[in-house]
């Protein structure tokens, strides 16, 4: 039987999973080997010795490798990416720059923008321009193409980005730009806008097609290595990457368009609660994966994770929306917040206690780990609650302190708000759980959904610990702990189907609605995603879904209404123009009267279909386990310290059922059970929490 | 202290960090649900949360400052007309009066009342900036505000659910966008309502009875926060002077700043007196953005609410610019009223002059262009349009940084991608780039203006509403640094035109701005050389400006 070898390269660890076999029938085996930042293929080879070794299979036996990779973020957070210029429009030489225009925070006057990834001698113009209709006002200036290429040249440029006003209306300036640098500079890797990005909004396009030039030698090279180290392993088997808008991309496709790996690995987590979700029949599904220094939340419907087209990379006011680099590319959804075990907890000025995004890291660490941390961290507000037996901590690997915790909590926020250790400790967690709560609500709002009646995922270290509370304070029901959520993202990987998303903007009203034009964009645009699926899905069966983005005219966001997957009829337009008024009614209650609707762009995803999954058989009741010990834990919600039963969850059956308030440990994590809610493991040995009342 | 009451402390903490939340999520529903291009593409909007008594609680950080307490003194006027106890579940409140609003008619302001199980316990508001109201347009042509556009005095814009159609009949027949107008007035009811059902979800989870002791813990601790920083200033007085350059004539924005114990005091005697045109400013716009400045550089952490900007007082004589009365026309009260943080931080650079920014470009440079058989009659070439951008020049430098090169500051808002704008309206934009050699030189160095030039659609004649200032007066340097570069209006064959006022581009020609570079801060000759030698390389300061102010070889 053949295996399947997932691998995402993280910032400090290279997690593998292998997986044989299917359904309740599948083997897993894991590792996580350190990351080699200087030659990350090699960390990757290591890490495929051991998870064979432990396997106990041959490179021969693996079917497929998917990866999934950081690499090109840290590339970009870290600036060591190629020597990059820009080719752009002349008059809008500092579009990178300008960006909005606007500050992301009013108050602070000390407030640092990024800094473009090409600095402006690098950002050169040539005499070319095109309307928003794509006709051309001025023609390409051929001759200054030349003579800029000799100029970067000389700068040593290793490569170039060209990005003209209105090219995604018509990319026929920038390809004669790029057929230039061919003729004249053959050595140059060129990535152009209107490849990369295709869609308006002139700083957005420009930005990610510069993040585009700047990371793909270094990832091309990276990749190519990888194949070839692979190979000399024995594993010559088909080589996927994983994109971070969900999908699977061969590893031409990557090399060309690296910026579409940036989010891989959190796209592997979401991917994994998609799966989690489609197992468990949930439609409405919140993930919820916290961990060391921050929380990240995804709202995955009918068992997809939300898409979006627009994500920021290298935000340099911590985590402040506004403060780094857009990117316009498919993604996944998420929003990150700093709220994490380590974070740190101080008071404001106001004597509000404030958690994060600061954080304690892993060295010194929170102070309860006896490293010299003087700061409280969320970890120490935890163990002072009594959440966690200071002996048992991650399986008893690391002892806790919780003296030292007490003195930090004591000094840096009990003191001032003449609070005991343990109540400033109940306050600290109060407040990280109520801003993952209010990220949690805005992120709905932001993508426009809601969050009422969702079941929460949760994974992470942290992620089971806070999720009752959490799931609380935005009035969810059911949560659920599946198994194996460290390694969560590599799992996710391996049920990602082969897709590719192509999304492009041609602007149409509904009152003149060009059914011709738009029937040969979307064939266009299934042609080339169905190519690119073609070349990694080996003629598997694929399914297409298309998007018209949407919006009253006028109006700033845009909704996305599904549209057929074929020709679309004059019958079908105003079928699409009925349900934008549904969809707009969902969310906003009513819909505007005597607004026309206007179409801003398409997107068309291929995409392998994935196995169906089994329903899960119901499981017999089976008798609750004993507690191994009790703790005394302090409720959050109360004030009141009530003895918690605690429970292996190595020893529970499918079909125990344990009461609230509990506590079910593991070595990864302890999943809290809060008074009111009980928690059941199903038929897949996950644990389901549902509450009850309070 | 007891479990109990220890318990209460955190909860009270927890309700508050809530209740900005909720603000927040009101303001990104106006962003996502609105219509004008000035709210959603802008931000140019404002929203909050008020106790019975008209006080603010708490107001979203998304938003702009000059909404900042004029928006909080609104609530009170509407609660004077319509009181409280008189309000149904289901009622909406509006007006864009520029004396009871945010200073001028293109604002719309919205009140909410707030219900839990039939009775009132709180209200919410907004604001928003909207593409048209009529009249004139956004612009300083206007010699009353009866000029100016549509006046909505406070009314129901919804009873108990029910549209009030006489009122959307009146608007939509008084705007040059009917739509854009009503789908924005939709949009902050909207928003005010998910405001309240989230205020309800909180009262229940926390068996609130009232708002009441919540809102004096939040003034209790943000005054006391608020005079801890207050003291941390030298306590005295502090004069400072601006000029601007006026409609007709210059006008002469004068402070004197007292500093106590427990509060600042700003006195506008010497300023100059009213314009005929739409620069006037209201009083409360003018103690918006005068709080502002103070604030940014005092308190910048403590969030906006009745408490924390209650020690900050301007005192405005009657009869100035600044505290323009009813019907003097003040559509374009931003270019004067965005002077003042650049005023307020003159008058602290004497109190603490490491914590305060060179002047900088300060007001919006925003082109109203206009085109169609507006403009151009029977012989128009185009349809007709309205569109309003939203426009930087450079900032001033900071004490130990440079400042930002195109970007707003005092204001708020963000501004348009040029494919955007020529996707709605018949304008080509030919340069929209830093303006090289525009940043006032220093240690560190002024933000760098930018340059636009902006056609029609086949060359057309059209028309600018112009509203731009800081060309005859630059913006300053402090501490030995150098002015900014003024700015320049006029067409792209060389010829200048008015700064201020409705304007023809001819056929063929091009509108050309130049818009303000930064001031510096400090002695040129003591910036580090190598950041020199980048700005030359970037092409941003010319050799001969490196040598000349410079100093480089």
């Amino acid at each position: 039987m053949t295996a399947r070898l997932a691998v995402d390269i993280g910032g400090t660890f290279t997690d593998l999973a292998i997986e044989r076999g299917s359904g309740e029938e599948t083997d897993r085996w894991t590792a996580k080997v350190l990351t080699t930042p200087h030659a990350p293929e090699l960390g990757v080879l290591e890490g495929v010795r051991v998870v064979l070794g432990r396997a106990g299979l041959q490179a021969a036996d693996i079917s497929v490798v998917i990866h999934g990779t950081t690499l090109a973020t840290n590339a970009v957070i870290e600036r060591k990416g190629a020597r990059t210029a820009l080719l752009t429009t002349e008059g809008f030489r500092d579009v990178l720059a300008l960006g909005n225009e606007s500050r992301y925070d009013q108050y602070d006057l000390n407030i640092e923008l990024p800094q473009p990834l090409v600095p402006r001698r690098w950002r050169v113009t040539v005499p070319e321009r095109l309307d928003n209709e794509g006709h051309v006002l001025r023609a390409l200036d051929e001759g200054a193409v030349r003579k800029q290429l000799d100029f970067l040249r000389a700068e040593g440029i290793e490569s170039l980005a060209i990005g003209f006003l209105h090219s995604f209306v018509n990319p026929a300036h920038e390809k004669r730009a790029a057929a230039i640098v061919r003729q004249v500079f053959p050595e140059l890797p060129v990535s152009l806008s209107s490849e990369v990005s295709p869609e308006m909004r002139e700083w957005e396009r420009f930005s990610t097609t510069v993040a585009n030039a700047y990371v793909q030698p270094k990832m091309a090279s990276y990749l190519h290595r990888l194949e070839e180290g692979l190979r000399e392993a024995g594993l010559t088997c088909p080589l996927f990457l994983m994109l971070s808008g969900g999908g699977l991309t061969t590893l031409e496709t990557a090399a060309r368009f690296p910026i579409r790996l940036v989010e891989s690995g959190p796209a592997g987590g979401a991917i994994f609660a998609a799966h989690v979700a489609r197992q468990k029949g949930w439609q409405k599904v919140l993930s919820f994966d916290m961990g060391g220094t921050t929380a990240k939340v995804c709202l995955v419907d009918d068992y997809a994770p939300q898409a979006a087209r627009a994500f920021e990379v290298a935000r340099v006011g911590r985590f402040k929306k506004g403060s780094g680099l857009p990117l316009r590319i498919p993604v996944i959804e998420m929003v990150e917040i700093g709220a994490g075990g380590g974070s740190i907890a101080h008071l404001d000025s106001m004597g509000r206690i404030q958690v994060g995004p600061e954080s304690a890291g892993a060295d010194p660490g929170p102070a309860c780990y006896g490293r010299g941390g003087k700061q409280p961290a969320v970890t120490d507000a935890n163990l002072l609650l009594g959440r966690y037996e200071p002996d048992l901590f991650a399986g008893g690997a690391l002892k806790l302190h919780p003296g030292a915790a007490k003195d930090a909590m004591g000094a840096e926020v009990g003191a001032r708000l003449n609070l005991s250790p343990e109540m400033a400790a109940l306050g600290v967690v109060e407040m990280v759980d109520e801003n993952m709560a209010n990220a949690a609500r805005v992120h709905a709002i932001e993508s426009g959904k809601g969050y009422e009646g969702r079941a929460i995922i949760a994974f992470g270290g942290g992620g089971p610990v806070h999720g009752y509370r959490v799931a609380e304070k935005i009035g969810v029901t059911r949560l659920l702990v599946p198994s194996g959520a460290g390694v969560g993202s590599a799992i996710g990987f391996l049920r990602a189907p082969v897709a590719y998303e192509v999304v492009k903007s041609l602007y149409q009203r509904f009152a003149s609605f060009d059914l011709d034009a738009v029937n040969a964009l979307l064939a266009a645009m299934s042609a080339e995603a169905s190519a690119v699926v073609a070349e990694g899905s080996f003629g598997a069966p694929a399914a297409e879904h298309r998007l018209a983005f949407m919006r009253y005219v006028g109006q700033g966001h845009e909704i996305a209404v599904a549209i057929p997957a074929r020709e679309l009829t004059n019958d079908d337009v105003a079928a699409i123009r009925a349900a934008y008024d549904v969809e707009y009614t969902r969310f906003y209650d009513r819909p505007v009267p005597g607004s026309d609707v206007e179409i801003l762009s398409f997107a068309v995803t291929v995409a392998t279909i994935v196995d169906e999954v089994k329903p899960i058989a119901p499981v017999h009741d089976a008798p609750a386990p004993n507690p191994v010990r009790v703790q005394s834990v302090r409720d959050t919600a109360t004030g009141e310290v009530a003895e918690w039963a605690v429970y292996d969850r190595a020893a529970m059956a499918q079909g125990a059922e344990v009461p609230g308030p509990c506590i079910v440990a593991e070595d990864e994590t302890s999943t809290l059970v809060g008074p009111g809610w009980h928690c059941r493991v199903d038929g897949l040995g996950y644990l389901e929490l549902s509450r009850l009342a309070r | 202290m007891s479990t109990d009451s220890a318990l209460a402390t955190i909860q009270r903490q927890i309700q508050w960090n809530r209740l900005i939340a909720v603000v927040e999520e009101q303001a990104q529903i106006m962003i996502r649900t609105a219509f004008s291009t000035t709210v959603r593409e802008a931000g140019d909007l404002s929203a909050g949360i008020f106790d019975l008594k008209g006080r603010m609680l708490a107001q979203a950080v998304t938003g702009t400052p000059g909404h900042v307490n004029s928006m909080m003194e609104s609530v009170g006027h509407f609660l004077q007309k319509f009181p409280a106890e008189t309000m149904k579940p289901g009622d909406h409140y509006i007006t864009n009066d520029p004396w009871l609003g945010t200073g001028h008619l293109h604002d719309l302001t919205v009140v909410t009342p707030a219900f839990r199980r039939g009775k009132i316990v709180g209200l919410f508001a907004n604001t928003a900036h909207v593409i048209d109201v009529g009249g004139l347009g956004m612009g300083p042509e206007g010699r009353s505000v009866f000029e100016e556009g549509l006046y909505i005095p406070i009314v129901k814009c919804f009873d108990r659910g029910q549209a009030n159609e006489t009122f959307f009949d009146f608007i939509r027949a008084g705007s040059r966008t009917p739509v854009e107008l009503e789908g924005d007035v939709y949009s902050l009811c909207a928003c005010n309502d998910a405001g309240a059902k989230r205020l309800v979800e909180m009262m229940d989870e926390f068996a609130m009875e009232s708002i009441d002791d919540l809102a004096e813990y939040i003034f209790d601790a943000s005054l006391k926060a608020t005079l801890d920083e207050i003291a941390k200033i030298p306590a005295g007085s502090y004069r400072a002077e601006i000029v601007s350059d006026g409609y007709e004539a210059p006008v002469t924005l004068k402070a004197a700043m007292t500093v106590r114990r427990d509060e600042i005091v700003v006195d506008y005697a010497g300023t100059s007196g009213l314009s005929n045109r739409g620069i006037n400013v209201p009083a409360a716009y003018c103690r918006a953005y005068s709080c502002f400045g103070i604030k940014c550089v005092v308190a910048p952490e403590i969030p906006n609410n009745w408490a924390s900007l209650a020690p900050f007082r301007m005192e405005i004589p009657e009869g100035c610019i600044l505290n323009a009365p009813r019907p003097y026309p003040v559509s374009v009260r931003h270019v004067v009223g965005q002077l003042l943080p650049d005023l307020m931080m003159g008058c602290l650079h004497q109190a603490v002059p490491d914590r305060v920014n060179a002047e900088g470009s300060s007001a919006l440079w925003n082109p109203p262009l206009r085109g169609g058989a507006q403009v151009s009659g029977a012989e128009a070439e185009l349809p007709d349009f309205e569109i309003i951008t939203f426009n930087s020049g450079g900032t001033g430098a900071r004490p130990t940084k440079d400042g930002l090169d195109g970007t707003a500051f005092p204001s708020g808002v963000r501004t348009m991608p040029v494919e955007a704008t020529e996707n709605v309206a018949p304008v080509i934009f030919w340069q929209n780039q830093l303006r090289e050699d525009s940043a006032g030189p220093g240690r560190t160095r002024g933000g760098f203006g930018k340059v636009m030039e902006i056609g029609a659609k086949g060359d057309a004649e059209f028309a600018v509403n112009a509203t731009f200032d800081r060309v005859a007066n630059a913006p300053k340097g402090r501490e030995g640094g150098g002015e900014g570069a003024p700015g320049w209006v006029g067409l792209d064959d060389g010829t200048r035109i008015r700064t201020k006022g409705y304007q023809t581009i001819p056929k063929g020609r091009h509108l050309l701005l130049k818009l303000p570079g930064g001031g510096g801060m400090g002695d040129p000759r003591q910036r580090d050389r190598a950041l020199v030698a980048r700005d030359v390389a970037d092409g941003l300061v010319s050799e001969a400006q490196a040598r000349a102010l410079y100093g480089t070889d």
